[in-house]
């Protein structure tokens, strides 16, 4: 017997969450020259500090008065040296990972996002890469600050940050399978044991059928 | 070495060698049976339970006597997932969750998540004025209350008990004042998505103004107390060093940020929330140390009451203005009041919605349930904290659900250095130099 959603709904119907989210992936394209408000002077001292920018920038997008910089895995150490000598981009603020299971070969994004106190602007860098190969060479040599965030998003995604002095979990156990992060990554994945009894997890508990 | 096991200061052998566990109780069983180990070195767990780490924080000290060697943090002792949460909820219910990640700056957090959400939205300049004025007001007097909380503790760890009287004394008044504004002392998801939750109260000014004089006359008890402290200077003087070089490499930004001299924040640098139009100032000192960031800590006080009177008399012009956003599509449908018994709907609006337009109802039934959707797209919005940057990175996938949050909370960030501001010195300046860094686990683990 095949079950119908009780108003049917079509889709999952699921307004909690709890048995499965479907998203959809999210697609940014790229943005053309000129850039707007400072972005474009960013990209022009980025280009000439760094002769390769064209090719190690994959695309730049700006979206709502933000600039992000794609770049490849094997050109970020260089270019983040470059943002933070150069360019005076003294600060890291902070790594943020991002996973899109639907963009098949870049489906784990690092995210960073740069703060220059000198120029007061700020810009955003960000890595693609895949779930089989998920290695991003480590910024803590150019921004000491990145070592915990790394951490983290190691721990929440399984990014591997190569050369990282001391890549371990920081929020789960050091012993916890998965990445809790991914989307692939139930919500309240661990059952509960209290006095004998065990209470299933969330995502096992309730069901809108 | 005796058999004896002693049940508070036991011993085992280990991969890394004999760990030693102590409780409390008698010390002497424990100070024969180190003595006849050859070893110098000592490692040490502070916490995470301790008294005097501000919460679960874990320190892993190396020691040679008194002086540490190497310091470390562990953390996550307080992680619940808060950012895998919001994932499973609509945007508007995320406020709920993110109030209780840095637990002692709920408006911050509620305020920069907002800031994003709109936007991503694009509604941005909608907001109204009163609702804006309105945040502004509620985070300064936050930034009161936390101050107020750090350095009572900080004083307390330390050993000086009657700061910390005063400042929850202190602390009182300002959550009475959240209170009377949103129904909650705290975690209060006041302010949401497109403005804020519900107007001021009745008489709310006149008792906001009672207070800021109040607040501005009890300061001084605490400023009394230890400005110029002899003993206070002598323990928070020179200690927790980190100059600016250090700083920026590590990502610090608040207060330890201004104690090395660099008038960095952000309502000043890089304006939200209208703080342009606002007269107050940057308190910095050049001592880089913990008695710099105490100072500015004290100074900033009077800052925040300085932007509050400005925003009394703002309120007092914007009367009558609304709350929220005049689009029907995100506002929150229900008009939420504070009754006796604490926030809740507005009677007009239920009997609206049940007696009187069935499209309302509908209105609301999907708003409420579903939520909004929010176009596509990646934003950062950061604002300035009581411990420095706030940032919000968040994702949509033009759902009504976050695809992404992430919060890049300060305390996580600034604990980066503890191992800076400690190795060297002696262990009894751990303890004020992480207070100094005003770490909240909750915003840390997240």
């Amino acid at each position: 017997m095949s079950e119908k959603g009780m108003f049917g709904v079509s889709g999952s119907g699921d307004t909690s969450g709890f048995s499965g989210l479907v998203n959809s992936a999210v697609v940014t394209g790229s943005t053309q020259r000129p850039f707007g408000a400072y972005f474009d002077q960013v990209a022009d001292d980025l280009e000439r500090a760094y002769p390769l920018f064209s090719d190690a920038i994959e695309k730049v997008v700006v979206d709502r008065g933000e600039l992000t910089l794609f770049v490849k895995r094997d050109r970020l150490f260089d270019v983040a040296k470059i943002l933070r000598n150069e360019l005076r981009f003294e600060m890291c603020v902070g790594v943020n990972g991002v996973h899109y299971p639907n963009e098949s070969g870049r489906e784990l994004h690092a995210i960073y996002s740069l703060l220059s106190i000198t120029r007061n602007q700020r810009i955003r860098l960000e890595v693609c890469v895949s779930d089989n190969d998920p290695h991003i060479p480590s910024l803590v040599e150019v921004w000491a600050g990145t070592n915990w965030h790394e951490r983290e998003t190691y721990d929440m995604f399984g990014i591997i940050f190569d050369n990282h002095p001391g890549l371990t979990r920081i929020m789960m156990p050091d012993d916890w399978p998965g990445h809790p992060q991914r989307k692939d990554y139930p919500l309240g994945g661990i059952e509960i044991e209290y006095k004998g009894a065990t209470i299933p997890a969330p995502s096992e508990r309730r069901s809108y059928r | 070495m005796t058999t004896f096991i002693d049940p508070y200061a036991s011993s085992q052998e280990t991969t890394e060698g004999r760990v030693y566990s102590v409780t409390g109780g008698d010390w002497d069983s424990l100070v024969t049976e180190i003595g006849a180990t050859k070893e110098e070195r000592v490692v040490v767990n502070m916490g995470p339970q301790h008294p005097s780490t501000h919460g679960v924080l874990r320190l892993i000290l190396e020691l040679e006597g008194e002086t540490i060697t190497e310091a470390r943090c562990g953390i996550g002792y307080l992680h619940t997932g808060i950012e895998k949460n919001t994932e499973y909820r609509n945007w508007t219910q995320g406020v709920t969750f993110v109030t209780r990640m840095d637990y002692l700056s709920p408006i911050f957090n509620e305020t920069a998540y907002c800031l994003g959400v709109e936007k991503l939205l694009g509604i941005t300049n909608d907001i109204t004025e009163r609702a804006t004025v309105l945040r502004v007001m509620m985070m300064e007097f936050n930034r009161i209350s936390s101050h107020m909380v750090a350095l009572g503790t900080g004083a307390l760890e330390l050993g000086a008990l009657s700061p910390m009287i005063f400042a929850f004394r202190e602390r009182e008044k300002v959550l009475d004042i959240f209170e009377l504004v949103s129904g909650l002392r705290m975690n209060m998801a006041y302010v949401r998505p497109g403005g804020v939750a519900q107007d001021l109260p009745e008489g709310a000014l006149s008792k906001i103004k009672q207070t800021v004089k109040d607040l501005r006359h009890n300061f001084k008890d605490n400023e009394k107390l230890l400005v110029g402290n002899s003993i206070w200077i002598k323990r928070t003087q020179g200690i927790g060093y980190l100059d600016l070089a250090g700083c920026t490499t590590l990502g610090i930004t608040g207060p330890v940020l201004r104690s090395t001299g660099l008038a960095w924040d952000l309502r000043k640098a890089q304006p939200y929330c209208g703080y342009e139009d606002y007269k107050f100032d940057i308190p910095t000192t050049d001592t880089c140390d913990v008695y710099g960031r105490f100072l500015i800590r004290m100074q900033e006080l009077e800052q925040s009451l300085r932007i509050i009177e400005q925003c009394v008399v703002k309120l007092e012009k914007l009367e009558g203005q609304p709350v929220m956003v005049a689009d029907k599509k995100i506002a929150w449908p229900s008009q939420l009041s504070v009754g006796a018994d604490g926030m809740g709907n507005s009677l007009n609006h239920i009997r609206e919605i049940m007696g009187e337009s069935m499209e309302a109802l509908i209105h609301h039934f999907k708003l409420v349930t579903e939520g909004f959707r929010v176009p596509a797209g990646q934003v950062y919005t950061a604002i300035e904290s009581p411990r420095g940057e706030l940032g919000v990175n968040l994702v949509s996938d033009g759902g009504t659900r976050p695809y992404r949050v992430h919060f890049r909370d300060p305390s996580f960030n600034n604990l980066q250095s503890t191992s800076a501001m400690c190795e060297g010195g002696q262990i009894s300046d751990v303890v004020a130099a992480v207070a100094s860094i005003d770490p909240v686990m909750g915003g840390v683990d997240r």
